[in-house]
Parts: C-alpha cells; structure tokens; sequence
C-alpha cells in the first residue's frame, strides 16, 4: 500500500473502509463518508475499489500457512475446557467443531448442530448433523456432546467456563443424534453461549489432550506445548470443501518488534495483535495488509458509587462529560478504536441500541455538575495501570480535561503485578478492562446485576435486574432487543462505569493471504481464520 | 597424584550433591512466596472461590508443603522428574526437547566464540599497548556496554527484514542441510557470541599480562626465548586458572541466561521453559529446571577447578 492516495491517507483508514464494507454498508454510504471526509470522487473510489478487492476473490486450494499469535506457555492446551490463551483458541478452532457460531455480522448459526428447538427456553432439544466424523473415525453422537459440556461441572476439569456451564442440570440422550439439555432456568440464549470457544466438541471419554481428536477441519500432526503445533487437512470433514490450506503451523512470538520482524522478513504470514506502535512500521510496506476488529474489549473508568466521591449525585456524570472519547480515540489509541456509549454492548452485537449516543466532551456541563456534586477544587486520586491497556493515557487525559475547570486529579500509577486482585473493584476511582462476551446477558450478569461478582462501580438496581430475567427468559427476539436496549441506556445514565472507547485488535497479514474477515468474536477471524483463508501464489 | 584428583574430585561431588539440596530446598520455599497458586492460574478471571478449591483437591495443591517437597524429591532421587502442573505432562518429556535445543545452541556458540575470544585476549596481551590491542579493548567495552536485545533486534532488521539473508525465527527442528542449520543458528550465536566473549577476552588478557610481568617470564626473555614462546610455554599454563574460571562462568550463562535471545529469536530452549513455569507455577517444571541450570554451573566450575589444577605446577 505504496501508492498515496491523498496525503494524510494511511492504511488505517484503509481497515476503516473495509471494515465498513464488511458490516454492509454500500458504495453510495462510503463515498458519501469519504467526500464528507474531504476526500475527491475519484481518490474515493480508488480507495473502494481496494478496500473491495481485498474481500472478494476466489479461494485457492493448498500451500502450507505459517502464523504467530502473542501469547504462548507451558500451560498451552488441546483441552478446549481449559483453553485460556489466544493459541489455544486458534488450536482448538481448528481442530473441534462447536455445536453453533458467529459469523462475522455476529448473526447465530450452526455448526455441528443441526436445530436447536424449545418451547421454554427451560428445555431444550438439539438435534446433530449426520454423517459428522471425529478424525480417529468414530462418528459423532449425542454421547459426545453430553460428556463434552457435562464434563465443565467437574471441579477437576478446571473449566474456564464453570459458572456459564453451572445452569446446565440435565443431560439426556435422546437417540444417537438428538440431545436435550435443561437449564436451571430459562435462558434464550443457550446457543449463543454454546457457540464459545470452551464449549468445543471432544469424542466421548477423552481425558488425553497430548494430541487432539476432534471433529474440526484439520489433523493434528503435532502439538508441543510453548513451542508449536502442526495440522494438516481433515480430508473427511463434514463441511462440504473443507480447508483451503494443506496444513497450517501455528507458535506464538511474544515479543511484539520479533513477532512484527518475523513477517516482514516473510517467515511467516500473519502477526497477530500487533500494538499500534509497531503500525506505523507495517503501514509502509507494500506486502503487509492490516486487519482491524473491533470486539467488545474496553478499558473503563470505574466510581463506586457507594464510596466517596462516586457517591455524591452528579460527580460520575460530571466525569462522563469530562471524558474527551476523540481524544482517547486519535491519540491514547492512535486510531484504532470505536467511540463507545457507557455500555458494554458493543456496536457488532445485534442487541447494540444504535439510538444511545455516546455523551459528547463538555467542560462546562462537567464543571457545573462537580459544582453540584460539592467536589470541585477537591483533588480526586484516579488508579491507573499498564495491567488496563491505555488507562495511563486516559488517565493524563481526564486530567488535563480537569485541570481547565479547576478540578485536581491525582494520578496513582500502580504496577502490573497484582493490579486485578489489589486494586480493581476496589479503588474509589480506578481503571478496569473487560474482554468481549457474546451476549448482553452475560456483561449484565457479570458486571451490572446487584449480584454480579465484577460489579466495578457497585451498580444495583432492582429493576435493572427485573429486566435481566425477563430478557433471558423471553423467547420474542423483539422483545428481547427492546429490553437490552433500555437496559443499555440505564447502564450508560446511571452505572458508575464510564466506557470511552471500544478498544481494536489488528493483525498483520501478508498480501499472498486473503479471505481473513472480521468477527464479533475476536481477533483472527474469531480465532477460527484457519479454516477459511487461503494463501495465493 | 591421582589419589590426591581423587580425593578432590570425590570431596566436590559431596559438596556439588549438598548444594543441590540447598538449591532444590530454596528454590521450593521461593515458589511457595510467589503470590497464587496454579490453580488459580489455571483459572485465570474465571478463578470463583469455587473453582478454585476444586481444583486445587483434584490437584492434592492442599498437603502441606514440605509433605510435597518431599514426595519430589522422593521421585528425583528415583529418577522420576514427576507430572507438570500445567498441562499433565510428564515433565522429563517436556524437558528433554528443550534442553536438547539449549545444549545445541550453547555448543554452537561455545564452539565459534571461545577460540576467538582467546586468541584476541592472549594476542592482544602479547602486543600490548599497540594498535591492535587498544582497539580490541575498545571493541570488547563496546560490546559489553551494548544489551543484548538491542544487537539481536537490530540484527534481525538488518539481515532477515531488509537484506532478507537470513530467517528472522531459529527453530531448532527443521534443519535438513548444513548449510540451513548454519543460516538458523547464525543470528542467536553471533547474538550469543557477541554477549560472553567480552569478558572471556578481558579476562585472558589480564592473565597473561600477569604472567607476562613475573620474575619467570623475564627470566625465560633474558634467557632468549622468543615472544611466542614466552607467552605459550611459560606464562599460559600459569594463567589457564583464570581463563578456563572466566570461560565457564561465561559458559553457564549459555543455558539459564539466554531468554532475551530465545524469546526474540522464538527458539524453544529450556530458559524460556523454566520462566512459563514460573508464570503458570507449574512446581515441579520449575524444580527440575532449576536442578539442571544447578547442575550444568556445578559441572562447568569443577571441570574449570580441575583444568586449572592440572595446567599449574605450584596446585599440581
């Protein structure tokens, strides 16, 4: 991506094109953008005619795809139950098959499921695919899928994903393809939380993860823990064509220059994660496409509300309006951000409400607030720490903001280590960061109900919880909608939690790899790149 | 003599085998400091109260912990390294293709840098005060000054990113020619190279020059014994105690000190090992490495004490 365009055009703003064509938007919205944007007609469709060509082609069949993720250990695992790295993630998509997924407009659909039926949302039948076989041969049964999520509720597992597996109380095998599960409680979405990385399918009986024997679109030839693993083509995968790839290795580079060196130098095709310094090294290069995802990740600014000063009305809207969200976004971020509302739905989540806009930045309003709040003049420690990504930066930001209307914030940098168990939840004001969760019932169950174990500001509210039943229980998708909409808006009025800015993974690719897409599930394409790219020439 | 080698060498394997105790025993109240446990690793956010007891039963993390030190070392003595923590292997398998890796790297290294380096620390203190030898120590002080990360990464952009010479990752398993295997080791050892050979070349050169001012080695000049043959024959021996000292203490950094190049150069040796097991407190992972990192410095420094022993008449 040599050739400039316009001069102040960087390939950010290309991955800000694509992404747009990614979730729909047509030719007409985006030049209407671009020109808004000061962009000439014709420079706008250069870049569209880019930004197209970078999604649409034709798969290629074969070549042996090298990628880096960021995160690797000893405790690297096959076991999808336990999966906690990115690696593991990426493992696990491509050797397990989940009941359902999410594609990359964060819409359900299903995968080794065939249906999924229920007339509560209590009880709830789920018929498999036919003719799905696990890569030793056996063919897939309900047998499989019971011991698979039943095993989540045995402590000895050490399932990351115990507590969402918690509500699951029956398992019956109906006949060799039909499952029925029951829920504790009506929840209407069962499949949605199914279609997360822990809830991977194994074989029935599995208690050895050295190799994996699952039902996904590669083999492993080869798994070592810290180091790498090698998977070639499941020549028998259910879904028709299957893998694009002949096999695919997969290691991480931890060291974000190395694992940026390592692809410019060619050994390998994707980088994944790469920090927004290092950007500015591969905007240059006319071999290297960037990936943009905005998931639901943010760094948030937390007030107690049952502690001073959170708790005096008017001081955390004060703080709402004091939060410059474009300047987080341009320059604690460099751009690689999605100016967020206050809530923790985040834009791709079909349950996003598009009519809560986020508080604009107002001083003023601020101040008079702080006055009302009796707080103004008074210095306010503010916890920042590099364990919350960008929160430092934030912090000097709401600082600076502070300081034009008189309002002192003291900013206690505190380190890494132990920052999650000393500090977060527990400082009167500090930072927080939250990683993406599929759905609003699970970010309100576990960061807004009154009984929630990560309530960061202490946020209750027994309407609020009212309604959390209600939406999880309901059935009616508008219905459901309408719920999580408002509840959107009472988290960004009244929550002490303020959210600037929905934070963006990027990867680094090779231009001989294509098809990489965005998911609403994380970066690599949800982790599952593997089974959908194709390398060319 | 030999009873007297004997002797000395059977006296330091006692100690050797007293300090791994020692070392074993401080390393395991180390880990017992560290705040968490693996359970709770293992868990990571999703770590409830719970969760973690579970976990924590199925895992025996309950016994007391000298009961567990014990039951480890039990193992040790019978040759079994135990079970990892983190991901239920055993831990000899885990550790054999890393240290693998690792001796292969030091071996490589130690191989290119140690007869380089004594040639110009012995030749340097032979021309002493000329040239060459200030711009030696001029080189040597550069080098020491320059941190290791820096030399690796800048080498990486240099000839794997621009001049696409050489690969930017070095895995250990995927050689099939020699002349791969030179080009994937080329970058970690020169890294490596450049790190310990500084204080090899420092040290060689200050003990010959030791030597070189002694009434003996004067003698042997007056005498009229050439230059060469005043340094090798009669100031060498006496300063082989200090050299092979300073090649074996640079030597043992080659096993527990190379993450910063293993991390850069994604090359799976057994440093990188032993850190994830301290992230993950993965114990015994972190024990047998430590036991091996303990026993390769043991090993180094006696055979550079009994090196040392044998070259000079007055120890002999």
């Amino acid at each position: 991506m040599t050739d400039k365009i316009t001069p102040n055009w960087t390939s950010a703003d290309d991955v800000f094109v694509e992404n747009a064509i990614r979730r729909g938007a047509s030719r007409r919205d985006l030049l209407q953008m671009l020109m808004a944007g000061g962009l000439a007609a014709s420079a706008g469709s250069l870049v569209l005619a880019r930004a197209t060509s970078a999604l649409a082609a034709t798969p290629v069949k074969g070549g042996n795809l090298k990628a880096a993720g960021w995160s690797s250990s000893t405790a690297d695992t096959l076991d999808p139950a336990k999966a906690s790295l990115s690696t593991d993630y990426v493992r696990c998509c491509a050797f397990y098959n989940r009941l359902t997924f999410l594609d990359g407009d964060g819409k359900l659909q299903m995968e080794l499921a065939e249906k999924f039926e229920t007339k509560d949302a209590k009880v709830w039948t789920v018929t498999l695919k036919k003719g799905v076989t696990f890569h030793d041969g056996k063919p897939l049964t309900s047998a499989d899928v019971i011991y698979s999520l039943k095993r989540h509720l045995d402590p000895a597992v050490g399932s990351k994903s115990a507590a969402l597996a918690k509500q699951m109380t029956g398992f019956t095998a109906v006949d060799p393809l039909t499952v029925e599960i029951t829920l504790a409680a009506p929840n209407g979405d069962l499949p949605t939380i199914l279609s997360t990385h822990h809830f991977m399918i194994i074989a029935d009986g599995t208690t050895n993860f050295a190799k994996a024997n699952g039902t996904g679109a590669f083999v492993c030839e080869n798994f070592e823990p810290g180091v790498r693993s090698i998977a070639v083509r499941n020549k028998n995968y259910f879904k028709s064509g299957g893998a694009n790839l002949d096999s695919f290795e997969f290691f991480a580079i931890t060291d974000d220059t190395a694992r940026v060196n390592a692809l410019l130098s060619g050994d390998i095709h994707l980088a994944a994660a790469i920090n927004p310094r290092s950007m500015r090294l591969v905007e240059s290069q006319p071999n290297v496409v960037l990936s943009k995802t905005t998931t639901g990740n943010y760094t948030n600014l937390n007030m107690r509300l049952d502690m001073a000063p959170g708790d005096k009305a008017g001081f955390v809207e004060g703080m709402k309006y004091l939060l410059n969200r474009e300047q987080i976004q341009k320059s604690a971020l460099r751009g690689l951000a999605e100016i967020a509302n206050d809530q923790p739905v985040p834009p791709m989540n079909v349950y996003h409400n598009k009519d809560l806009k986020p508080k604009a930045f107002d001083p003023e309003r601020a101040k008079s607030l702080f006055q009302k709040a009796g707080v103004l003049g008074q210095s306010i420690p503010i916890v920042a720490s590099d364990a919350a990504g960008s929160s430092v930066d934030m912090a000097v930001l709401v600082q600076q903001a502070g300081n034009a209307i008189g309002m002192k914030f003291d900013i206690q940098r505190v380190p890494s280590d132990g920052y999650w168990s000393n500090y977060w939840l527990k400082a009167p004001v500090h930072f927080g960061n939250i990683n993406p969760r599929p759905t609003p019932d699970i970010l309100f169950s576990l960061l807004y109900a009154s009984t929630a174990p990560w309530n960061e500001s202490q946020y209750k509210s027994e309407k609020f919880d009212r309604m959390l039943l209600e939406a999880r229980g309901s059935l009616d998708e508008a219905k459901r909608k309408q719920i999580y909409g408002e509840m959107q808006v009472m988290v960004a009025d009244e929550a002490g939690t303020a959210i600037p800015v929905y934070i963006s993974n990027v990867d680094a690719i090779s231009n001989k790899l294509k098809g990489l897409l965005a998911n609403p599930l994380g970066g690599m394409m949800g982790y599952a790149f593997a089974e959908y790219v194709w390398l060319e020439g | 003599m030999n009873l007297h080698l004997l002797s000395l060498l059977g006296g330091r394997l006692l100690v050797a085998l007293l300090t791994l105790l020692i070392v074993s025993f401080v390393v395991f109240c180390a880990t017992q400091i560290l705040p968490g446990d693996v359970a709770e690793v293992l868990l990571g956010q999703a770590a409830t109260p719970e969760a973690v007891a579970g976990l924590r039963a199925a895992m025996h993390l309950n016994d007391p912990a000298i009961l567990r030190f014990f039951r480890w070392l039990g193992g040790m003595l019978t040759g079994d390294l135990g079970i990892s923590y983190a991901n239920n292997r055993p831990i000899a398998e885990l550790v054999a293709g890393r240290l693998g890796n690792s001796l292969q790297l030091a071996a490589a290294t130690a191989l290119f840098s140690v007869p380089i380096a004594l040639a110009l620390g012995i030749t340097s203190a032979m021309l002493r005060g000329s040239l060459y030898d200030r711009s030696v120590t001029m080189a040597t002080i550069t080098v020491i000054s320059v941190p290791e990360f820096m030399i690796a990464t800048a080498g990486v952009l240099i000839f794997a990113v621009w001049l696409k010479w050489l690969p930017a990752l070095s895995f250990a398993r995927d050689v099939h020619s020699f002349g791969e295997m030179l080009r994937i080791y080329a970058m970690p050892v020169f890294t490596l190279s450049f790190v310990i050979s500084a204080q090899m070349i420092r040290m060689s050169r200050a003990a010959v020059v030791e030597a070189l001012n002694t009434p003996y080695a004067e003698m042997a000049q007056l005498k009229g014994a050439s230059r060469p043959r005043v340094v090798l024959r009669h100031a060498l021996p006496n300063a082989l105690g200090p050299i092979v000292n300073a090649v074996a203490l640079s030597l043992s950094y080659l096993l527990g000190g190379v993450i910063i190049v293993e991390t850069i150069f994604n090359y799976p040796g057994i440093a990188k090992l032993m850190v994830d097991a301290v992230a993950t407190r993965d114990l015994p992972l972190i024990q047998s490495c430590a036991m091996i990192f303990c026993v390769v410095y043991l090993l180094l420094i006696t055979t550079a004490d009994v090196i040392a022993i044998l070259s000079n008449p007055k120890l002999r």
